[in-house]
């Protein structure tokens, strides 16, 4: 318990990170920095996203598997790490 | 043959007689009432009936007597020729016998015998009807039927109907009718369908042509019916479909999320996908990958070529002949809502010694307060009439009619120029209106004040400084910002030197009313006096206002007060309770005029929150003071006072004659003293967290740049106006420029211009320039409020630093003077002897090499460097 939350702390005390969201398999927030609404948004749009290129890696190799997803946005990037029973979103703005 | 005519005869009368259907058809056989008779002529003799001697053709009768037959038949006996009728003779009833002349010998003899009586009747009478029918045929050939009406019979049926009877179909038999159905447990049953070809023979019909019958009638039954058509619908089946939906997200609750967080999944997740998210992370960190240097490289987009000038221009100057001569500008304000409109306020330019001498003349020339117009250089467009020197004006923000302003004599005067706002918006719209107002232009309007505070009540000094409260918040009697219900500016604050700052409010107070409510009524029946042509805005504040708020500035750490000169408080216009900025026009115009509004009772205002009562207030000294004006109530006496400045900072050696706060910052605030400027950070009460280095020229005014947050302007004693920019240079300004020969007063610059982004400089010789501020100074390039902002924070972190320096310096000084002391109070340790020295050296280097040698070992280097261990 204590290691889970120093290491999200860890990653939340990076330089320009925004939120950092924990979901389940099921699209449920665990745990959020962000508020309420913000973290549904994202949870409900960013798993679609994930089981969706997930699914493309693995029909051109099956074997293949998605480890990590980073989508650049103009304002931000958004990380995204798949697992069998949960999900990670990190949110952060580059600096400059 | 004499036979012949008689034949025609007999055959005629046959014809005749053919008619009666008795008598049909016996040509060839004799009747049985006819015996044909052969008589001889003696016989002929004695019955008188020789043959065409009596008896001719025309007369073939002759009745004979039966007695006469009897007696002939008894004398000749057999020979008689009555012999074979004798019988019938005998038996004939009458007494007469016809006897008929054959003459055709029709019945095979010369002459018959009519054996009974009805034929003899009838033979005598069908020659008698022979002969009259003759004579009628005649006739009918000549004359015509007459027609006879038919008499209805009734009918007699003689066959038809059997034939129409036999055509038509009837039911010979009700009908039958037969209902099949499959039984029930076949329905629906899969079928099963096959060829069923066996005991199948197929009789199909031929055309076989020795029976060919071709019918001549063929019976056909046609039925009228009327025309038909086939249309056919198809309906929509319109299913539901959700229209829209409204849902929840799931979450879990705070015992489940912890259940989770447990778990040990969830730590090994966090552990193997920490060091992705960290890798990346770091990478963002270190550099922007998608960043694109090149064009960032380019700021400012639409940069004119060839325009690389940086000076300002001199658009226009104003300058006039009767008020402005021997006259400065103290104060200059553009119009907020009409673009080109600029007032200016007049002042003489004369010390207070020259002032008393001069008193009586000064009466005579009034002061006045001018609007001046792009369109017209020469004259001004209005005069307001001050009561004394205004030093210091504002438009009302709420309403761009109402002016207010502070003169030298310490009251506080209110203008209403609702009267000729047309006048100055017409003068706006260029050439067209100018021939019209020629007439016009000849008298300038002179607006007299609307009101003037008691001069008891209001500053005892020259007011220096006016300014009006945003209509977000309007301050109770105890300085605590409540909701302002009207929507309007109705509150202001001035200082003055005699220390103290004022609030001043625009409606009457409640006391006051209740009182001068029966009053206010009588005065509103008959139209109030309105000498001088002045508006009735401020009529209720007219010589008895007075201020509500008084806020002294009571020095910190000694006696006295401040005297302030400017003041400078937080614009909080977005702190309203819906958290957005208020409607700016809707909701205005419901509010009735000033005099109508009362200050509402503290009961019902709501205290807002948010809303910074500090201020800061440049004094005479050159001390920026950081005061709250909320009043605390003292315990023992009641009254009302104000607290003690929180802070107070001597920046400038002499007055401050700017304290303006940055329109990008809100925190941030720029104060000019005679020798240099200093910018302040609100809430940094170390010190400034940008000084200026002492300028040769002094300072006279300093202002920010509304569009770019790193640009304001200093103008100086010499009439010179220094640009800074703070991203270029901090030590010295990035541009200079002369304006004019006398020390700059006032500068402004316009917002609401148009095209033209255009500053007023006044200047001491009453001269009013507008110039127009270049590309260069007026636009700013895409980062330059976040460069700026980092920039006042690295300021503020090095001021940090240095008080943390000072203090460490402190720290450490006095731990050096302990330690001096230390030093001088302990006796000195003696030395060791150099050969104990050596000693100790020895061992070390000894241990260092084995030391040594123990690394190389586990090194695996030590085979290859034995020589090097000797070395």
């Amino acid at each position: 318990m204590a290691e889970v939350e120093d290491t999200l702390k860890r990653i939340q005390g990076y330089n320009g990170v925004i939120g950092s969201i924990v979901v389940n398999a099921e699209g449920i927030p665990i745990r959020t920095t962000l508020d309420n609404s913000t973290t549904v948004q994202y949870v409900g749009l960013l798993h679609q996203l994930t089981m969706k290129a997930r699914s493309t890696i693995r029909d051109i190799d099956p074997q293949n598997d998605l480890t990590f997803l980073r989508i650049r946005s103009k304002k931000h990037e958004i990380m995204v790490a798949p697992d069998k029973e949960f999900l990670m979103i990190v949110i952060q703005s580059p600096t400059e | 043959m004499p036979p012949k005519r008689p034949k025609s005869k007999v055959i005629k009368e046959k014809e005749k007689k053919n008619e009666t259907p008795d008598e049909g058809a016996s040509e060839s056989a004799h009747p049985e009432h006819i015996f044909p008779l052969v008589l001889t002529s003696v016989t002929q003799e004695l019955f008188g009936c020789r043959a065409d001697e009596d008896v001719t053709g025309e007369n073939p009768f002759k009745l004979l007597r039966k007695e006469d037959i009897v007696q002939d038949m008894k004398t000749r006996a057999a020979v008689s020729d009555f012999s074979p009728v004798k019988h019938i003779v005998l038996e004939y009833p009458e007494d007469e016998l016809l006897l008929v002349f054959d003459r055709d010998f029709t019945y095979g003899q010369c002459f018959y015998l009519v054996l009974t009586v009805e034929a003899k009747d009838n033979m005598m009478k069908s020659p008698a009807q022979a002969d009259d029918d003759e004579e009628p045929m005649k006739d009918e050939e000549e004359h015509v039927m007459e027609p006879k009406t038919p008499e209805s019979h009734p009918w007699i049926s003689q066959g038809s109907e059997q034939e129409i009877e036999d055509e038509s179909l009837t039911h010979a038999r009700p009908r039958l009718r037969y209902k099949i159905s499959p039984l029930m447990r076949h329905c629906g049953a899969p079928v099963c369908f096959s060829d069923g070809n066996d005991g199948y023979v197929e009789c199909s019909s031929y055309e076989d042509k020795s029976f060919s019958i071709t019918r001549m009638e063929r019976d056909t039954s046609i039925q009228a019916s009327r025309d038909t058509t086939h249309s056919s619908t198809q309906t929509l089946w319109k299913y539901p479909k959700n229209m829209c939906t409204q849902y929840e997200p799931r979450e879990f609750s705070p015992e489940e999320k912890e259940h989770h967080l447990r778990s040990e999944n969830l730590k090994n997740f966090i552990t193997s996908v920490a060091i992705r998210f960290e890798r990346s992370l770091q990478q963002n960190v270190i550099s922007d990958v998608f960043c694109d240097d090149w064009t960032v490289l380019c700021e400012d987009d639409g940069v004119p070529t060839g325009k690389t000038e940086t000076q300002l221009k001199e658009y226009q100057s104003f300058m006039d002949l009767h008020f402005s001569r021997e006259k400065s500008i103290s104060h200059v304000h553009w119009h907020p809502s009409i673009s080109g409109v600029i007032a200016v306020a007049m002042t003489e330019r004369l010390s207070l010694e020259e002032r008393i001498d001069n008193s009586t003349k000064l009466l005579l020339n009034p002061s006045y307060i001018l609007f001046w117009s792009f369109t017209d250089p020469i004259n001004p467009q209005l005069q307001l009439e001050c009561p004394e020197d205004v030093l210091c004006f504002q438009f009302c923000p709420s309403d761009p009619n109402i002016i207010a302003g502070g003169c030298i004599n310490g009251q506080v005067v209110l203008w209403d120029i609702s009267a000729h706002v047309e006048r100055l918006q017409d003068t706006r719209s260029g050439g067209d209106n100018i021939s019209n107002n020629l007439d016009k232009n000849d008298v300038i309007p002179v607006v007299r004040y609307c009101a003037v505070s008691g001069i008891e009540n209001g500053h005892k000094a020259p007011v220096t400084d006016i300014q009006w409260l945003p209509e977000t918040f309007e301050l109770s009697r105890f300085g605590i910002p409540v909701e302002n219900s009207s929507r309007v500016c109705v509150q202001m604050v001035t200082c003055a030197l005699d220390c103290c700052v004022l609030f001043w409010d625009l409606r009457l107070p409640r006391a006051v009313s209740q009182s001068l409510t029966d009053v206010k009524q009588k005065s509103e029946e008959k139209p109030p006096e309105n000498p001088h042509g002045v508006p009735n805005t401020f009529k209720h504040l007219n010589l008895t206002w007075k201020p509500f708020i008084r806020v002294s500035l009571p020095k910190i750490g000694s006696t006295g007060e401040y005297s302030p000169l400017k003041f400078s408080f937080r614009d909080n216009t977005v702190d309203y309770i819906t958290g957005d900025k208020p409607p700016q026009d809707a909701e205005r115009e419901e509010v009735c005029g000033f005099a109508q509004l009362r200050v509402p009772s503290a009961k019902q205002q709501k205290p807002l929150e948010n809303i910074s009562t500090k201020l800061y207030v440049g004094t005479e000294d050159g001390e920026l003071v950081y005061t709250d004006w909320k009043m605390e109530k003292d315990n023992d006496s009641g009254r009302l006072f104000s607290a003690k400045p929180t802070h107070q900072f001597l920046a400038h050696h002499t007055l401050v004659n700017t304290v303006s706060r940055s329109p990008f910052f809100k925190d941030i605030i720029l104060t000019v003293g005679s020798f240099g400027f200093a910018i302040w950070k609100e809430g940094v009460m170390s010190g400034p967290i940008l000084m200026s280095a002492c300028s040769k020229v002094m300072c006279t005014i300093g202002h920010w740049s509304l569009t770019r947050p790193a640009l304001f302007f200093i103008g100086k004693k010499d009439g010179t106006i220094e640009v800074w920019d703070l991203l270029q240079n901090t030590h010295e300004p990035s541009q200079t420029q002369n304006i004019s020969t006398a020390s700059i007063t006032c500068i402004r610059s316009s917002s609401a211009c148009g095209k033209h982004h255009l500053l007023a400089v006044s200047d001491r010789i009453g001269t009013l320039h507008i110039l127009q501020i270049p590309w260069t100074l007026r636009k700013s390039s895409n980062n330059e409020k976040k460069n700026v902002r980092k920039y006042f924070e690295k300021e503020e972190e090095r001021l940090e630093y240095f008080e943390k320096r000072q203090i460490k310096h402190e720290k450490h000084k006095k731990e050096m003077e302990a330690e001096q002391l230390k030093k001088k109070t302990e006796p000195a340790v003696p030395l060791k002897p150099d050969e104990e020295l050596e000693a100790e050296a020895l061992k070390e280097y000894e241990q260092f090499l084995a030391l040594e040698k123990i690394v190389l070992k586990n090194m695996g280097l030590l085979t290859d460097t034995i020589d090097q261990s000797d070395l």
